[in-house]
């Protein structure tokens, strides 16, 4: 579903060069619920960026599907990050001035899908999540768990291939961190949804089919 | 996505109320500014009673004699017209009228000033006169040098207290009328139908107006349609080339145009400009455009330090598959929203301006208003403001890289 072969990133500025990723080679299967775990500044975020196609890496491949994509144009890389990918972010990221329906709604906007079917399918995920009864509230309204399950609900609304959730439950509770990955973990087993999670948590590690670890830019299992 | 777009504006507007109030402010102002001054040019030169044939009335406002030493240039004489001008194909009415005097009249102990025209039958068929009392002089009128008068409203008010005016006799700087006619009040900068009195020109003191090419006239000319306009200026100035000029003078110039051509001949202060209404409506646009680009720049800095607070947005609905024309598209949007709710208050605020300086006096006969003309001059200002304040601040937001944005950054 994810290949990267030899990936490498590097931050370059006027004065510093950082290597945030060297060397990284890495093949995720679809339907897979894959944790990435390393200590602070390992490369993890970065590492979820490529994957999720929000930068660019400055040497290697990333192929999605099977299709090599590096080379992408913006436009086109914004087509399959609607049509393939959605994001769960540490946090949350919903937009305050929206409803919450409203916010579940933002990735059918890019896509050739009519107001009343949008409506629908964003009410859907909204149920999936068990939010339904909180669709005209405002995120201001909403506790932080129930932020994460909109933020869900809006990554899985487009029905993509790959959910990326970078550190979903760092800003919860321990409880209300274990409802959020049961429903994760509910979204890897019913629908499939191949799943990569950054986490800093070894239990909820414990709970993925496998776990990558990095450190200093480089994957060491 | 437009309602959703919308929507987001709207609740924007409302975010932070500080903000909103200086952009709508500056955005209203400067609209403000704009709609007044296309109320006023379009109180001056659109179709408005008696001048409603505008498209194919040509004025001549102004002719230039010129020699190798000697140069004349101001309204042309009765005899240019009257002994060049009339029979020209395609024109079925001319109309030769001098420029406004003014002159005394002593009525009951008090002085009164009025403005007089002497004219002719033409006059009031060419231009649309609603008679509020009595009518026009007519041909037999002016043939027979009859003592006969056309007022205005305030005329009529200053001499009779309002009362029925026709019939009655009037002293004009040392001349009887007698009043056969009363019309509405014609605003000062129309220049061609505005008077407080309007007699025949063989009412004048002596005859040498009827010999003179140059001083104290102008003519109008009401076409049978308006696409011989072009043709009607060629035979005009092939008629020019048969005139016999003073020997200082080996040339005549002039151009049978419309109203706002003529104004603009005179504004540019090129006499022989090639279009000059074209070149005062450039002129005027570009004052239109210049006047908004100070207050542009000023809200696009507002703009762009606002949108850091929107950074997070920006990075979601990339992260999510917007690409930077979408939220190109997007931010322009929102920026044209609130220049139209800015153009809204500014076409309210006019209404109540205009009300005002109507009830002033500040220019006598005047009465501005707004029409969907306005409103739609309204809304073409607020489009252009919208766009020109809103297109950097937007391509700059649209070139955030999803990382940039989602981690808040906006250098």
């Amino acid at each position: 579903m994810i290949r990267l072969d030899n990936v490498e990133k590097v931050y370059r500025t006027d004065r510093i060069e950082t290597v945030a990723l060297s060397g990284v080679n890495l093949d995720i299967e679809e339907g897979e619920f894959v944790s990435v775990m390393g200590p602070s500044g390992c490369g993890k975020s970065t590492l979820m960026h490529l994957m999720g196609l929000l930068d660019a890496p400055s040497k290697g491949t990333i192929s999605l599907g099977g299709a090599v994509v590096t080379d992408a144009s913006d436009q086109a890389l914004a087509r399959l990050r609607n049509q393939s990918i959605g994001f769960v972010f540490q946090s949350f990221h919903l937009i305050p001035d929206l409803s919450v329906l409203d916010n579940v709604e933002i990735p059918l906007l890019y896509r050739k899908v009519g107001a009343g079917e949008r409506r629908k399918a964003a009410e859907a995920a909204l149920e999936r999540v068990g939010l339904s009864a909180r669709q005209h509230h405002f995120p201001s309204q909403l506790s932080g768990g129930q932020q994460q399950r909109v933020a869900i609900a809006r990554a899985i609304v487009g029905k993509p291939r790959v959910l990326l959730a970078d550190e979903p439950t760092g800003n919860l509770d321990s409880q209300m961190g274990d409802e959020i990955l049961s429903i994760l973990q509910d979204l890897n087993t019913r629908e499939k949804t191949t799943l990569v999670m950054v986490t800093h948590d070894p239990r909820q590690a414990e709970k993925t089919a496998r776990t990558i670890r990095m450190f200093d830019g480089r994957r060491v299992n | 996505m437009l309602k959703n777009y919308l929507k987001l504006s709207l609740k924007i507007l409302g975010r932070r109320k500080f903000f909103t109030f200086v952009s709508l402010f500056g955005i209203g102002f400067t609209l403000l500014v704009l709609t007044l001054a296309a109320a006023m040019l379009d109180h001056i030169f659109s179709s408005y009673p008696p001048e409603t044939r505008g498209e194919r009335t040509l004025v001549i406002d102004n002719v230039r004699m010129q020699g190798k030493d000697s140069m004349s240039t101001g309204p042309g004489g009765y005899a240019l017209f009257d002994r060049y001008m009339r029979g020209i194909p395609q024109v079925e009415r001319l109309s030769i009228l001098s420029q406004p005097e003014t002159v005394i009249s002593y009525w009951k102990g008090a002085r009164l000033k009025s403005l007089i025209k002497r004219t002719d039958a033409d006059f009031f068929r060419i231009l649309d006169f609603e008679f509020v009392e009595g009518g026009p002089f007519g041909e037999a009128d002016v043939g027979d040098g009859r003592f006969v008068a056309v007022i205005n409203e305030t005329t009529r008010a200053k001499f009779f207290g309002g009362a029925p005016a026709v019939g009655q006799a009037i002293e004009v700087d040392g001349q009887t009328f007698k009043v056969v006619g009363v019309v509405p009040d014609v605003p000062i900068f129309r220049l061609m139908a505005t008077g407080d009195i309007y007699v025949p020109v063989t009412t004048a003191k002596t005859d040498d107006y009827k010999t003179r090419l140059r001083g104290g006239f102008h003519a109008l000319f009401l076409l049978r349609d308006k696409e011989a306009v072009e043709g009607v200026q060629q035979e005009f100035k092939a008629r020019l080339g048969k005139v016999e000029l003073p020997p200082q003078f080996d040339r005549i110039y002039a151009v049978p145009e419309t109203f706002f051509a003529s104004f603009a001949r005179l504004f540019i202060g090129d006499f022989e400009a090639e279009d000059a209404g074209g070149r005062m409506m450039a002129i005027l646009l570009t004052a239109a455009a210049l006047f908004m680009i100070l207050p542009a720049v000023n809200l696009v800095n507002l703009n762009v330090s606002r949108a850091l607070e929107r950074a997070s947005e920006i990075g979601v609905r990339r992260a999510f598959g917007a690409s930077a024309r979408d939220l190109l598209l997007q931010f322009l949007f929102e920026n044209v929203v609130i220049s139209v709710v800015g153009g809204v208050l500014a076409l309210a605020s006019s209404a109540i301006v205009l009300a005002l300086f109507n009830a002033s006096d500040l220019i006598p006969y005047a009465h501005f208003s707004l029409n969907w003309r306005i409103a739609a001059w309204g809304f073409a200002f607020a489009l252009a403001f919208g766009v020109i304040s809103g297109v950097w601040p937007a391509w700059r937001l649209s070139r955030l890289t999803p990382i940039q944005a989602l981690a808040g950054g906006v250098k």
